[in-house]
């Protein structure tokens, strides 16, 4: 006889950890130590004195840093519940944060990277010792170019941002090599290129102009003709951009952008679902980046390190970031005597295990590997779609009816007008079936937005759980909206109140900050503060918060 | 290659799996997805990369045999810094940032991302603290990043394109500063006076189109600046804002910035509790007061505490999201985008577990030992200090008047297993020394050097 289990309900019961953890302050226990450090020895002490009693007295810290005093378990015991309150790539089919390109990173990788032989490694070392990085840079660097189809990369930069910051630094020097520096003032974009396109070339000092689409949903070809001039330094796209959408006449623009004199700019952070079909150079850019976060499976550490790349053309070469590694025979060796460069854009040779990691990717794909990683990718993401679009009241505007590369730009604009429900909303409900959800960039050019990019890891089973879970969503808005609209109900917190943050009286961005605004300076007015904070505040108890004073107070004697 | 190719890294290769999602969205194959891509624009070739290691084993034994061409020196023989520093890593720090959680996840909202949020908020709080400033930002790429936003905000705070910098800073640090704020600052390079500011030369250009004065304290020699609170009341007299680049290595020692005058404090949280990684792991910091004029001026994330629905609860979010380029986009201040966040976290950790003891004696800990190795190092025939600065775990050595160049003082070192210190030029060593370099370690150098200076000598006479 059977063990009689029900069926399973068709989505899955999942709760979020909830430990009702405390402000690592508030764990605070006078004299608890979480670790020791290494003491002068006898000979030191006697050979120099009382170091900081000789100080002068400007630079000696008059009380030390009330930074709580906690036992080692105590603190490991508190971030590994802070960690189980999180929820990971490695834990959830994470395809909503769309245009982020969330994919596996292989674990590996993890145990590749951790040895002390890359981990004690210092920069300044004889280079001698240090030949195995050295060449995985160099090779590394060799792959991203047959990639990109560029002559010369460098991987100095910490981020795909800042490496579009790179661009437009490499840009500038290049119209100053030229003597052009003063006439070139105009950076073109798209609406849907990543905001960092228009940030990065406005806080290089140019103006930017954005092309908006055209009826179809393509970055609008006549605008571009009627923005370009003389005073064009660059485009700087997108492509695929952030919708999805792959611009067909991208030759066209680069042709269009070189016919003034200006350069043309390749922001591949969307790469994942064109490796191996397409490369920016065959499209004539003289220059693109990636993030190695993204497209080449290096995890992405609850916002970095990420890491950049910057790959140019022949023309752009002597331009790129550095030092960058040569080879000489055998030999690797570090060229910081390259007097074209824009010089150092981060410290030494870039973040080094995403540099290795990314090298350990490309190595277990291969050609074949890369190839079919994109074409899974862009699989994965016409099959949500059409698992998407068949839900009641999404859409995906612009392109309608055409195939998508990496990600879709979808819109709840229907089922918002139907129900009032918004696309945040679902967003915030998504989460409680163990799902993230996130709506888009600025500016919302799709009403309502949400942004889908499954990549190549995540099984058919998997899209269809994600699907069915915004489809059990969009029921919910219609059926009990009140479900929807008081979420979440799974989670570590509950609806959170977000006016605080915006005023500078109320806001909080530290303990102390938040200690002195809502409790007082002192003990006494803690409590008084703290009763009265009931309504405002962010709800600690008076209990913790005067025990908060009170390790101020240890700390400080 | 077998065919089809399917990977362990990628599912739906599988040719069924394949065929079932094609056959569900009506395709013929994946060509028909990449319609858009011209035909004049395909590569039409596969690219040339080296065969794959498709199992595991091959991978790590390819990889790993690379890595293992590197050799990492033994602990304590290591004396160089210069951004960079081999400070003690607790093992509880390793082991949280590791957790798939926090390595795997990215921008995920306060809900579900309920620990990075708190985690992060934490991590400014204790940074506050050691600052003693309100308000800390969620890491930026590194520290020259952290100078260079510094800079930038500074000139939108007063409307003024001058900025004097007034110690000695790491010349890299100087390039990437420079190359961000080309547009809006014009910076000025005041020429230290025995490795500090030379107070009397920057009084005498502070006048109202100065936007700020920047101090690096340590400086890029290991100096530090004993006139920060004359110079601070110097540059407020005239309307400009102070920016001071420190590391917080030193902190539970000396005294932050801010209780000298410094309005915005920058710097690199590498040393708390991050390994060297060849120069890979960087964060940087950037703190200023509560005070909106400043704060509206920081282009990164802030996240602040928030009540919930429910009493005694902590919730987290995004302080004044409105300032970020997320927002605004052309009209952002600078740029979001992915940073450091893990190593803030990291930071955060260390933190946690030093406590006020911790940071008190790892400060006492690295400046007894570099002052003892600066002892020691310049016992030795013809070798000096540079400067007669107060220096904290970073010194100079000024060799020119001894028997071997700083080159060859490297390469004698290296024969012996150290990294002695970095040779900034024929006649200065930069010499690094953390709470990792015990009194043998430095004994040890010291006798290797002297040996080699002795023979060298000989050899001349």
């Amino acid at each position: 006889m059977s063990l009689p289990i029900a069926p399973k309900p068709a989505l899955r019961r999942f709760h979020q950890a909830r430990w009702d953890e405390p402000i690592v302050f508030e764990l605070h226990a006078p004299g608890e130590r979480g670790v020791l450090v290494s003491r002068p020895e006898a000979g030191v002490r006697e050979a120099v004195g009382d170091v900081v009693a000789a100080l002068p007295a400007s630079l000696r810290r008059s009380a030390p840093p009330a930074l709580p005093e906690i036992g080692q378990m105590r603190v490991l015991k508190h971030y590994l519940r802070l960690s189980q309150e999180n929820l990971g790539a490695d834990l959830n089919v994470d395809v909503g944060q769309g245009t982020c390109t969330m994919k596996y990173a292989p674990k590996v990788n993890e145990a590749i990277i951790r040895t002390p032989d890359l981990t004690e490694l210092h920069p300044l070392q004889e280079q001698a010792s240090v030949q195995g990085v050295l060449e995985i840079i160099w090779k590394t660097e060799r792959m991203l170019a047959e990639i990109s189809g560029m002559s010369r990369v460098s991987l100095q930069t910490s981020g795909g941002s800042e490496a579009i910051w790179a661009n437009i630094s490499m840009i500038r020097a290049y119209h100053e090599s030229r003597g052009e520096g003063d006439q070139r003032t105009e950076v073109i974009t798209t609406i849907f290129s990543h905001p960092s396109n228009a940030a990065a070339a406005k806080a290089a000092g140019y103006t930017v102009i954005t092309i908006h689409p055209d009826a179809d949903g393509y970055p609008d070809l006549d605008a571009l003709r009627a923005a370009l001039s003389p005073r064009t330094a660059a485009i700087m796209v997108t492509n695929p951009e952030d919708t999805g959408i792959y611009n067909p006449r991208i030759g066209e623009w680069v042709r269009l952008a070189h016919e003034v004199g200006a350069l043309a700019s390749y922001d591949q952070a969307n790469a994942n679902g064109i490796l191996g079909i397409t490369r920016a150079r065959d499209a004539g850019f003289d220059v693109c980046h990636f993030n190695l976060h993204k497209t080449f499976g290096t995890p992405h550490g609850c916002g970095g390190p990420g890491s950049g790349a910057n790959a140019v053309s022949e023309e752009l070469a002597q331009f790129l970031p550095g030092p960058v590694v040569e080879r000489d025979g055998d030999r690797y060796y570090l060229d910081a005597d390259r007097p074209e460069s824009i010089g150092s854009v981060a410290p030494f040779y870039g973040v080094i295990p995403n540099i290795v990691r990314t090298y350990a990717w490309i190595s277990a794909l291969g050609a074949e590997g890369l190839r079919a990683v994109a074409e899974t990718a862009v699989l994965n993401n016409n099959y949500l779609m059409k698992r998407i679009l068949e839900i009641p009241g999404t859409s995906a505007p612009y392109a309608t009816g055409r195939r998508r590369i990496e990600q879709v730009r979808y819109s709840w604009q229907d089922l918002y007008e139907d129900t009032g429900i918004s696309s945040e909303e679902i967003g915030v409900r998504a989460a409680d079936f163990g799902m993230h959800y996130w709506t888009s960039h600025h500016p919302y050019i799709v009403p309502q937005p949400f942004t889908l990019e499954p990549t190549e890891s995540y099984s058919m089973a998997e899209l269809d759980e994600y699907a069915d879970v915004l489809a059990e969503i969009a029921r919910e808005a219609r059926e009990t909206p009140e479900i929807v609209r008081t979420a979440p109900h799974n989670q570590t917190v509950h609806h959170t109140h977000h006016d605080d943050l915006d005023d500078p009286e109320r806001w909080a961005v530290t303990w102390r900050a938040y200690q002195r605004k809502y409790f007082g300076a002192d003990a006494a007015g803690a409590a008084a503060a703290s009763a009265e904070s009931g309504a405002s505040g962010a709800g600690a108890a008076s209990g913790s918060a005067s025990a908060a004073t009170s390790a101020t107070e240890e700390a400080a004697a | 290659m077998s065919h089809p190719f399917v990977h362990p890294y990628v599912p739906n290769t599988a040719p069924e799996s394949r065929q079932a999602m094609l056959d569900a969205v009506g395709a013929a194959s994946v060509e028909d997805f990449y319609a858009d891509v011209p035909a004049e624009l395909r590569l039409g070739r596969a690219l040339d990369l080296p065969e794959p290691l498709v199992a595991e084993q091959d991978l790590v034994r390819h990889v790993g045999g690379l890595l293992r061409r590197n050799r990492a020196v033994e602990p304590g023989r290591l004396f160089l810094g210069a951004g960079t520093y081999q400070h003690a890593v607790p093992a509880v720090v390793d082991e949280v940032i590791n957790r798939s959680e926090f390595l795997t996840a990215y921008a995920g909202e306060p809900y579900e991302d309920h620990g990075r949020f708190q985690a992060l908020f934490q991590y400014q709080s204790l940074m506050g603290e050691l600052l003693n400033q309100d308000v800390v930002n969620v890491p930026t790429y590194d520290g020259y990043q952290a100078a260079a936003t510094s800079l930038a905000m500074a000139g939108r705070i007063t409307g003024r394109r001058t900025v004097l910098l007034v110690s000695d800073a790491h010349p890299d640090k100087l390039s990437k500063v420079r190359d961000y704020i080309a547009p809006t600052i014009d910076l000025v390079l005041v020429p230290t006076v025995g490795a500090v500011a030379d107070l009397q030369t920057v009084t005498g250009l502070l006048d109202d189109t100065v936007a700020a004065i920047w101090v690096e304290t340590p400086s890029y020699t290991g100096a530090l600046e004993t006139a920060l609170a004359e110079l601070a009341d110097a540059a407020h007299a005239v309307g400009a804002v102070v920016i001071v680049g420190t590391d917080p290595i030193s902190l539970g020692i000396l005294t932050p910035p801010a209780d000298l005058g410094a309005d915005i404090v920058h710097g690199d949280i590498q040393s708390l509790g991050l390994h060297p990684w060849f120069g890979g792991a960087h964060g940087g910091f950037i703190a200023v007061h509560d005070d909106t004029r400043f704060v509206m001026e920081l282009p990164s994330r802030l996240f602040g505490l928030a009540s919930t629905d429910v009493p005694g609860e902590y919730g987290f979010g995004d302080v004044a999201y409105d300032r970020t380029s997320f927002a605004v986009r052309e009209e952002g201040k600078e740029w979001v985008g992915t940073a450091a966040a893990l190593w803030g976290i990291a930071a955060g950790v260390y933190l946690a577990l030093m406590g006020p003891q911790g940071m008190a004696e790892v400060g006492e800990t690295v400046l007894a030992r570099t002052t003892y190795a600066a002892r020691s190092l310049t016992a030795l025939a013809g070798v000096r200090l540079a400067d007669g600065a107060v220096h904290f775990r970073e010194f100079v050595l000024d060799v020119t008047d001894a028997a071997l160049t700083a080159p060859e003082l490297v390469a004698a070192g290296r024969a012996s297993g150290f990294e002695p210190g970095h040779a900034v030029d024929d006649g200065h060593l930069l010499v690094c020394v953390t709470e990792q370099n015990t009194q043998t370690d430095i004994d040890d150098l010291a006798a290797v050097l002297g040996a080699a200076l002795a023979q060298k000598k000989e050899q001349n006479a």
